[in-house]
């Protein structure tokens, strides 16, 4: 476990290291502060609800995983580091689990900075806490699968902006494998139905902390983690 | 301290190494040499755990590459072909990081020692991306050294160096055999004759010649070469000389300038000198003629791709 903490902490220098983070950080920041603050104008409602559904915070949620976990392993193979890993008495499994436990380091950071949203609104109005208690939690659990099928993406190529592009690709395909469910039938349906990466984190925001939905997010960063060290582990067999 | 048995490695259809065996001692510094794609890189990544061969075995310090790969991987430095460096880095927290992921407890002390040793110390706190090739290069270097490995594997290490930078890396890895084992692979010869106390020639995937550099030389030119010039030699010098025993050829190259081959282990330039000083001929010079790792390396090589 010690390794996967050194990992981890190399990553993170990195990550600070060049402006990556902070840009990201910041422009998340400052989409998710306009966005936070139109939606409490219009609706002039103590709630998080609108925030966490709306597409544009979606589809940057989507964007910004992709960035922060682009880099992680394909770098490693183009700049020929890898190998440096590879034969340090390391397991495969500690330097994916390190490289993406830096990444959600980086991603934790970002939402606790939108503390003051719902700070902002118990001290305006009378929000549901428990609601928004789920609602993060979603968040986090959808940000956490998310940035699991980056590191697999940034796995399977030396090239930052086609590990981006392919993570994004996996993501919107398991968004849309939601439409299969409406042509299919049989057990199948059951599966596809269960699969749209966006269906259960709407549970969350709703307030219902289901352990189905849990668990659908914690195995599917799980699944693409496990993959993630299959193709690393392939390399070797080359 | 390495053992390797058997060692073959496909890529695919390609056969990489073709049941590739040898050994080397606790100590000792083997040169790998061939052109290259001859397997020399494939041979260093099995050897370090990178990847694992298709068949045959390998050893390091008892422990087998592939089932104790941990084990292996914790007493190998390496030093890759493309030196792989975090360039975002200092050369301080790059080291630092190298010497925790192999677990040294004592990471300041090893991280002095080694910038010491490979003469970077005035680099500590650079970045690791603003360094000079040559500098990079001894980074490396004091990466596959940060844990005191007993095996060092070092691909090409003198790659892309100026001339003053490759002796003092030469110097370096000199320095450090004895108590450590090290393989270097390299298509510099001089490189092997200067460093290495024995010499692996490698082509297409098989070892073509295993042996100590001098031995080799000997070997592959069937005897001691000799060149003799005299002052002023008789017209049947050539059959005098070849009536000494236990030389085998003799060839006027020049007026008065012969090349004598004495039989395999057989050294006759004592009888030579006394020859030429009893009738008289005025010994000018005499020195043997050895054959070059250039020429041996190319008759290898070639002798392979004919046959």
């Amino acid at each position: 476990m010690k390794n996967v903490y050194y990992i981890a902490k190399r990553e993170l220098k990195a990550y600070f290291v060049s402006p990556i983070a902070y840009v990201t950080i910041a422009i998340y920041l400052a989409v998710m502060g306009g966005l936070f603050g139109f939606i409490l104008y219009y609706s002039r409602e103590a709630t998080l609800r609108y925030v966490f559904l709306h597409g544009v915070s979606i589809l940057f949620l989507v964007l910004v995983t992709q960035v922060l976990t682009m880099r992680l392993l394909s770098e490693e193979q183009r700049q020929g580091t890898l190998e440096l890993l590879l034969t340090a008495p390391l397991r495969d499994w500690e330097v994916v689990l390190g490289k993406y436990l830096a990444s959600l380091c980086v991603f934790l950071v970002m939402v606790i900075l939108t503390g003051h949203f719902p700070l902002l609104l118990i001290r305006i109005g009378n929000p549901d806490k428990g609601t928004i208690f789920a609602g993060y939690l979603g968040y986090l659990l959808l940000g956490a699968s998310l940035l699991s099928i980056g590191t697999f993406a940034s796995s399977l190529t030396q090239n930052q902006i086609i590990a981006a592009i392919l993570g994004a690709g996996i993501v919107l395909l398991l968004w849309l494998s939601g439409a299969l469910g409406d042509i299919a039938s049989g057990a199948f349906k059951g599966i596809v139905s269960y699969l749209p990466i966006f269906d259960h984190y709407i549970d969350f925001v709703r307030g219902v902390i289901d352990t189905k939905d849990i668990i659908y997010y914690l195995s599917l960063t799980l699944l693409f983690l496990f993959l993630s060290v299959r193709v690393i582990e392939s390399r070797r067999w080359k | 301290m390495i053992q390797v048995e058997g060692l073959t490695k496909y890529y695919g259809e390609t056969l990489a190494l073709d049941n590739v065996s040898f050994q080397v001692n606790k100590g000792e510094i083997l040169g790998f040499l061939g052109p290259n794609g001859a397997g020399k890189t494939t041979t260093m990544r099995i050897l370090t755990g990178y990847m694992p061969p298709s068949s045959g075995q390998a050893k390091v310090a008892g422990f087998d590459v592939f089932k104790d790969s941990l084990q292996v991987r914790q007493r190998v430095g390496y030093l890759p072909e493309t030196v792989p460096l975090y360039s975002e880095m200092t050369v301080h927290d790059y080291l630092d990081f190298m010497a925790s992921i192999h677990q040294v407890t004592n990471r300041e002390k090893a991280i002095d020692r080694v910038l010491e040793a490979c003469g970077i110390g005035d680099v500590r706190d650079t970045i690791i991306g603003k360094l000079s090739k040559g500098y990079r290069q001894r980074v490396g270097l004091a990466q596959a050294l940060i844990h005191d490995p007993e095996v060092l594997v070092l691909d090409e290490p003198t790659i892309g160096l100026d001339p003053r930078q490759i002796t003092s890396v030469r110097q370096l890895i000199k320095s450090l055999g004895g108590e450590r084992t090290i393989i270097l692979s390299t298509h510099i010869l001089p490189e092997v004759s200067q460093v290495c106390q024995r010499v692996l020639i490698i082509n297409r995937g098989r070892i073509v010649a295993e042996d100590t550099t001098e031995r080799l030389t000997a070997k592959l030119q069937g005897g001691l070469r000799i060149r003799l010039q005299f002052v002023q030699a008789p017209e049947d010098a050539e059959t005098q000389l070849r009536r000494l025993e236990g030389i085998t050829a003799v060839d006027k190259i020049a007026p008065n300038t012969f090349e004598v081959t004495c039989a395999p282990d057989v050294d006759k330039r004592n009888e030579l000198a006394s020859l030429a000083i009893n009738k008289g001929w005025g010994l000018l010079e005499m020195h043997s003629l050895s054959m070059s790792l250039e020429e041996i390396f190319l008759q290898l090589t070639t002798e392979e791709e004919t046959s």
